[in-house]
């Protein structure tokens, strides 16, 4: 237990722990100390110097240890010569703190004056004006007017990009370090610092691309002045203009808690649009921050590729027809299939859009399946990690095995929470065939061939491991000692070099090894999916199950296939011919692009964005959150549930297609799991700790960054199934063949359809690559940045050469969808293309 | 006085070479302290001749190496040789001219707090004097007085030089230490102290050059012997630095208590051109303006003394300021100054120095009303109290006391 002690803040009694900074003890009881460089997150430097306070602490006789009491018995009080930086000082028993005294106000005073003789208060056109923290503390404190001599400004560069995303204007920088201390302290990308000295000290960026980091946009969110901006918001509107809506990032399984800002514009011809995304507090999930797929990846959604009219194959072509007619159809050749038809969605879809797509297909006895490349969301569901569970509680005493995932490319927020569980002294296990990023925090590094990503983790469950590789810190015996005698352990799995079939044998494995080593059942235990899309837990949850190989004769057999939110073809070209599919078979694409498998389609039905309506996602952690409506849908569009329960009524049935509430209350009556929730349930919030404002309406001066309040629902995380869980039982999986291996691996950015449509990423996205030992790469003839050719499932594609001592000997990484169709591994063939003689 | 302690060198010509210092019983203070002395009968010994640090603040030596967490290893001892306050050129004579003395002292602190390796950090300037330690501390190493289990003891000290890039800030001692580390030179929060987290977050003793010199002699003849120099309360020499408008400049060991006439008059040999001294700045540009009267004259130099005429002795850097000096030209050039070399971490200094800089370059050329000389006043005032380290600090204590002190200059 931590010591309490008590002190008097500007005559309010406080008790709070030992070693809690003044700053957050006055802000616990409503008392705000205005800061510029402090943020509850890092450690304090006392560098603004706005934050002075008078502090006093009862005097002690040096002679007999006892404080000194006054006339009335009150011990007597010694104020310091100076004031004190209320950021930087520890509370301690007895102290009285002022800060609310007129020479503590005169001093922050004078603070904001300095800060503001430098500063050229261009709040006018300033993209934090409204917002501004400089803004706020001048109104509070500020002198009226200036006493410095307007020739005496010293002018700065005002647009230096530090990156393609992050801008500086150098002369709004005050010099707190807050973004350089963000990039040190908190995510260790070091890209940033500070340059030269005095007047003349700014921000550079010492990476190549500029500021090289995916966390970057945060900084923007905790820069107390308009010196740091997005590319995507800067100049873009002024923060009491925008609208804000509570949603959920659907980019990776994180499931991080975003706001988006919109703003109804001529710019954009009287449209409402999204404006830029915010990170929304959730303390147990992303805290207040985001990535930068977040951030920026979100504007697929208002593409101009958008479909926006049901499309029917007529004379060979697809034209645009009324929904009466193309619902009429589907639903007459759905009937028609019966239990021929076959339905594959995908995660990208909420809880309420894959709910009705099973009932529909049930409903005729079809068949559901998810479309994924990775398998155990029914194992999660049984031994995932139990409600309670949180990232940001973990430190000593508690083991985190990653197997088989690149977490900063896969879902970098967990990356994070992990890392700092890790230096919080969590005992941080790293499984993996090539060295990731989160390796620099391990405790313990396992390193396998590609293929023998389940066999290393059951070799965990016997404590017994194959001998490892010479340099590293550890054998797998003692990582799985490590990991069985911790009082708490969670498994991440992720799909770095896995096909569903190596998936499913790596799930089971960890599924094992924490039954066995009794990890189950409690909070902080059990087992995390690093799911490829958002929602593909719910997916599995609402009893999608992938098109495993024992499932390909459904495929085969099926007469009609209703592909929503999935694009089979334009991940894998072959797939008609590896499937057989007959050219009868009738197909059905309900999506938001004209994806090469809707090229391809009978009918095509154009869906909403998930910004424009509401639904629910669960995450990866099991934690059910809602979205709601952020921006106006593109008209003629449907969510999927209300196509879905239209084409279903068609059929005779009847399904819930008015608003997705109602649906979720069938989910919850049916869904065991979610047995007793409910939209409201899922809007219920809590108080979270450090306070941040919202936006323009932000209260109090303590600022946290402006990331946004958390209004409207901090989610449930959903129980464990209260079934047993029977072993698994572990298919024996290896990989056959010789030469060169190819296996998938994820990159944050990518050239998915939910990604490539943000322009402003197509620098990071780059080229589609190949990356290669150097040793293979001389064998084969290829060079560094080179382009190649490589033959792939009887394909051909080109492909940048990198080369990179990180990858294995024998294997070729290639990126998800990047342009190369990969679904497992598989051998590869690359031939270094024609030289170019310069 | 007789001898010099830290000047030996101009009573023994080529004491810089290790065989002369060596046959003036050079390295005998630290053999001594390796193979007969406890190392906490090293900090006993420098507390009890009460030697106080010489770099500016006084605080005593020995209890700042008992201060040195011993639950927390290694130990860094180092020296800061960064000697970067206009006026002051003392630690640089001896480094050039005694360096073994200095290079002892080093090595006997080390020894005193069991640090295997100790640093000298020297202002980028002094390239030669680090290529010359360089070589001196090599020819140590030959000698077997510096490396493995010295002596036959079991105890092991390194030295390395360590070159700054030309900032004043980094004779702070904790932005040294972030410069050695290899990082922007900017201090960082005290507390935590070095003795308790310093050099790559471990115990670091920083002292001196002047006072680390001090320390051979003292191992050598005694704490008792040493407080038979100077005052009660300020004992042992110090190192005068004296420069401005004087006759002969230069660098004068004196014991602590000497007065400034003593100085200025007595080997300085007063003010040139028959101008009358007006002012008096004690401790180079971090100094406030001493008005020269008879009293301040008077003065004994020593760390409590000068307190009574509204200045500190800090590194006893005299620059001397006739009557051909406008006070308003002084505070240009030392605002000029600090704006230059401040940082930039913390807000009142690095705006405050600028601003300040600005009012004093227009006051300096007559293009200023009297409001501006308030505004410079206040805006000093407005620093005060406020600055993350000494530096800003620093900054405003010849403009304070110059407004104060010499108001007839500032009447246009």
């Amino acid at each position: 237990m931590t010591k309490l002690v008590s002190l008097t803040i500007d005559g309010k009694q406080v008790t709070v722990p030992e070693g809690t900074l003044f700053v957050d003890a006055a802000k616990r009881v409503g008392i705000d100390i205005p800061v510029f460089c402090y943020h509850p997150k890092m450690e304090p430097v006392g560098m603004c110097r706005m934050c002075l306070v008078d502090v006093g602490r009862p005097m002690i006789d040096r002679a007999t240890g006892q404080p000194v009491m006054d006339e009335n018995g009150a011990p007597k009080i010694q104020f310091g010569a100076k004031l004190d930086t209320a950021c930087t000082t520890p509370v301690s028993e007895g102290m009285v703190v002022i800060g609310a005294s007129d020479k503590v106000k005169a001093a922050r005073k004078d603070i904001v004056e300095f800060i503001l003789t430098s500063h050229p208060l261009d709040c006018p056109v300033c993209d934090k004006g409204g917002e501004c923290p400089l803004q706020n503390l001048t109104m509070a404190y500020g002198p009226g007017e200036t006493r410095f001599l307007y020739d005496d400004k010293l002018h700065l560069a005002k647009q230096v990009p530090l990156g393609e995303l992050i801008y500086l204007d150098r002369e709004r920088c005050i010099q707190c370090g807050r973004c350089v201390r963000f990039q040190d302290e908190i995510v260790d990308d070091p890209v940033i610092g500070f340059f030269n000295r005095g007047r003349s000290l700014e921000i550079v960026t010492h990476s190549d691309p500029g500021f090289d980091s995916v966390f970057s946009g945060n900084t923007t969110d905790i820069c107390p002045v308009g010196a740091l901006t997005t590319a995507d918001f800067r100049f873009g509107a002024r923060p009491w203009e925008l609208k804000s809506t509570s949603s959920i990032c659907s980019q990776c399984p994180v499931g991080c808690n975003i706001t988006f800002n919109v703003r109804r514009e001529a710019a954009s011809g009287g449209k409402t649009v999204i404006k830029r995304v915010m990170p929304r507090q959730n303390e147990t999930v992303n805290e207040i921050w985001i990535c930068d797929k977040g951030r920026f990846g979100y504007h697929y959604t208002e593409s101009d590729d958008r479909l926006t009219t049901p499309l029917i194959r007529k004379n060979g072509e697809l034209t645009p027809a009324s929904w009466d007619e193309a619902l009429g159809l589907v639903a007459s050749r759905f009937s028609a299939a019966g239990e021929g038809l076959l339905t594959l969605g995908s995660g990208r879809l909420s809880n309420e859009d894959l709910f009705n797509l099973r009932q529909l297909t049930e409903g005729v006895k079809g068949k559901a399946a998810l479309y994924t490349h990775m398998a155990g969301g029914d194992l999660t569901a049984q031994v995932g990690v139990a409600p309670g569970t949180d990232f940001g509680e973990m430190g000593k005493g508690t083991a985190i095995l990653v197997a088989a995932s690149d977490l900063y490319e896969e879902a970098p927020i967990w990356f994070l929470r992990i890392k700092q569980a890790a230096e919080r002294g969590a005992t941080l296990i790293v499984a993996n065939a090539r060295p990731t990023k989160l390796e620099a925090y391990a405790s313990h590094v396992i390193r396998y061939r590609y293929g023998a990503e389940a066999e290393t983790i059951a070799a965990m469950t016997v404590d017994r491991g194959p001998t490892t590789v010479a340099g590293h810190p550890s054998s797998v015996a003692d990582a799985s000692k490590a990991f069985a005698e911790a009082e708490n352990a969670v498994i991440l799995f992720g799909s770095d070099g896995l096909g569903l079939e190596g998936s499913q044998a790596l799930s089971a494995a960890c599924a094992n090894l924490l039954v066995a080593t009794r990890h189950v059942g409690r909070a902080n235990n059990g087992l995390v999916g690093v799911w490829s899309r958002a929602n593909d837990q719910g997916a599995w949850d609402m009893g999608l199950r992938p098109l495993t190989v024992d499932r390909r004769p459904e495929l085969q057999s099926a007469k009609a296939i209703y592909v929503v939110a999935a694009d089979p073809f334009g991940d894998d070209p072959g797939l008609l011919a590896t499937f057989n599919l007959q050219p009868a078979t009738f197909l059905v694409v309900q999506d938001l692009f004209l994806t090469e498998t809707a090229r391809r389609a009978d009918v095509v039905l154009p869906a909403q964005a998930f910004t424009e309506r509401e639904g629910a996602y669960t995450s990866g952690e099991r934690r059910v959150q809602r979205f709601y409506p952020a921006a106006p849908a593109r008209p003629d569009t449907w969510p999927d549930f209300a196509i879905t329960a239209q084409i279903a009524q068609k059929m005779g049935s009847i399904l819930e297609g008015r608003v997705p509430a109602a649906v979720f209350t069938q989910i919850a009556a049916t869904v065991a799991a979610y047995a007793g929730l409910s939209y409201r349930k899922l809007a219920e919030t809590n108080d979270q700790w450090p306070s941040v404002g919202s936006g323009v309406r932000r209260k109090g001066l303590y600022f946290s960054g402006t990331a946004y309040e958390n209004k409207q629902g901090v989610g449930i995380h959903l129980p464990l199934s209260p079934t047993p869980l029977p072993p698994v039982n572990m298919q024996s999986f290896h990989l056959q063949g010789e030469g060169l291996l190819a296996v998938p691996v994820t990159c944050l950015y990518d050239r998915g359809q939910t990604v490539y449509p943000s322009a402003l990423l197509h620098q990071r996205i780059g080229e589609v690559w190949v990356a290669l030992h150097p040793a293979d790469a001389e064998r084969l003839g290829v060079v560094a940045n080179s382009r190649v050719s490589l033959t792939l499932g009887g394909a051909e594609f080109d492909a940048t050469a990198r080369l990179d001592e990180s990858v294995p000997q024998g294997v070729a990484l290639i990126p998800r969808s990047m342009g190369i169709p990969i679904n497992g591994p598989e051998a590869v063939e690359i031939r270094a293309g024609e030289r170019v003689v310069l | 006085m007789t001898e010099h302690l830290l000047l030996r060198h101009r009573d023994i010509p080529n004491i810089d070479q290790l065989d002369i210092y060596q046959q003036h019983g050079g390295f005998d203070a630290f053999r001594k302290a390796v193979t007969t002395m406890q190392p906490d009968a090293v900090i006993d010994l420098v507390k009890a001749s009460g030697l106080r640090g010489r770099g500016g603040a006084g605080f005593p030596t020995g209890m700042k190496w008992a201060f040195t967490d011993k639950k927390n290893w290694p130990h860094y001892v180092v020296c800061n040789a960064d000697e970067s306050e206009p006026g002051t050129f003392k630690d640089r004579e001896i480094m050039e001219r005694n360096p073994f003395q200095f290079l002892e002292g080093v090595m006997i602190t080390a020894y005193a707090v069991q640090a295997n390796l100790a640093y000298v950090y020297l202002r980028g300037e002094f390239w030669q004097i680090a290529s010359q330690l360089d070589r001196q501390i090599a020819e140590l190493e030959a000698a077997g007085i510096l490396g493995d289990k010295l002596f036959g003891a079991d105890y092991s000290l390194r030295l390395r030089t360590h070159l700054g890039a030309g900032a004043y800030i980094c004779g702070e001692e904790t932005a040294m230490l972030e410069s050695i580390e290899g990082k922007l030179g900017q201090p960082r929060l005290r507390p935590p102290f070095p003795p308790s987290f310093g050099l790559f977050g471990k115990p670091t003793v920083v002292n001196n050059v002047e006072t680390l010199t001090n320390v051979p002699l003292i191992v050598a003849r005694g704490a008792e012997w040493y407080r038979s120099f100077g005052t009660d309360k300020s004992p042992g020499v110090k190192v005068f630095s004296l420069s401005g408008c004087i006759n002969r400049p230069g660098n004068y060991e004196l014991p602590l208590g000497a007065t400034f006439r003593e100085l200025i008059v007595g080997r300085g040999l007063g003010v040139p051109f028959g101008h009358k001294i007006k002012a008096i700045m004690p401790a180079g540009a971090s100094s406030s303006l001493i008005v020269a009267t008879d009293e301040a004259l008077n003065t004994p130099m020593d760390y409590e003394s000068v307190p009574k005429v509204g200045a500190q002795l800090g590194s006893a850097s005299v620059i001397v300021i006739d009557d051909s000096v406008d006070i308003r030209w002084l505070l240009d050039k030392t605002l000029h100054f600090f704006k230059h070399e401040s940082c930039g971490k913390c807000t009142p200094c690095r705006e405050g120095t600028y601003w300040m800089s600005h009012l004093a370059e227009r006051i300096a050329s007559d293009h200023a009303a009297q409001a501006e000389v308030d505004l410079l006043y206040s805006v000093a005032s407005q620093i005060k109290g406020k600055c993350l380290c000494a530096l800003g600090e620093f900054s405003i204590e010849a403009v304070l006391s110059g407004i104060e002190r010499f108001k007839e200059d500032f009447v246009s």
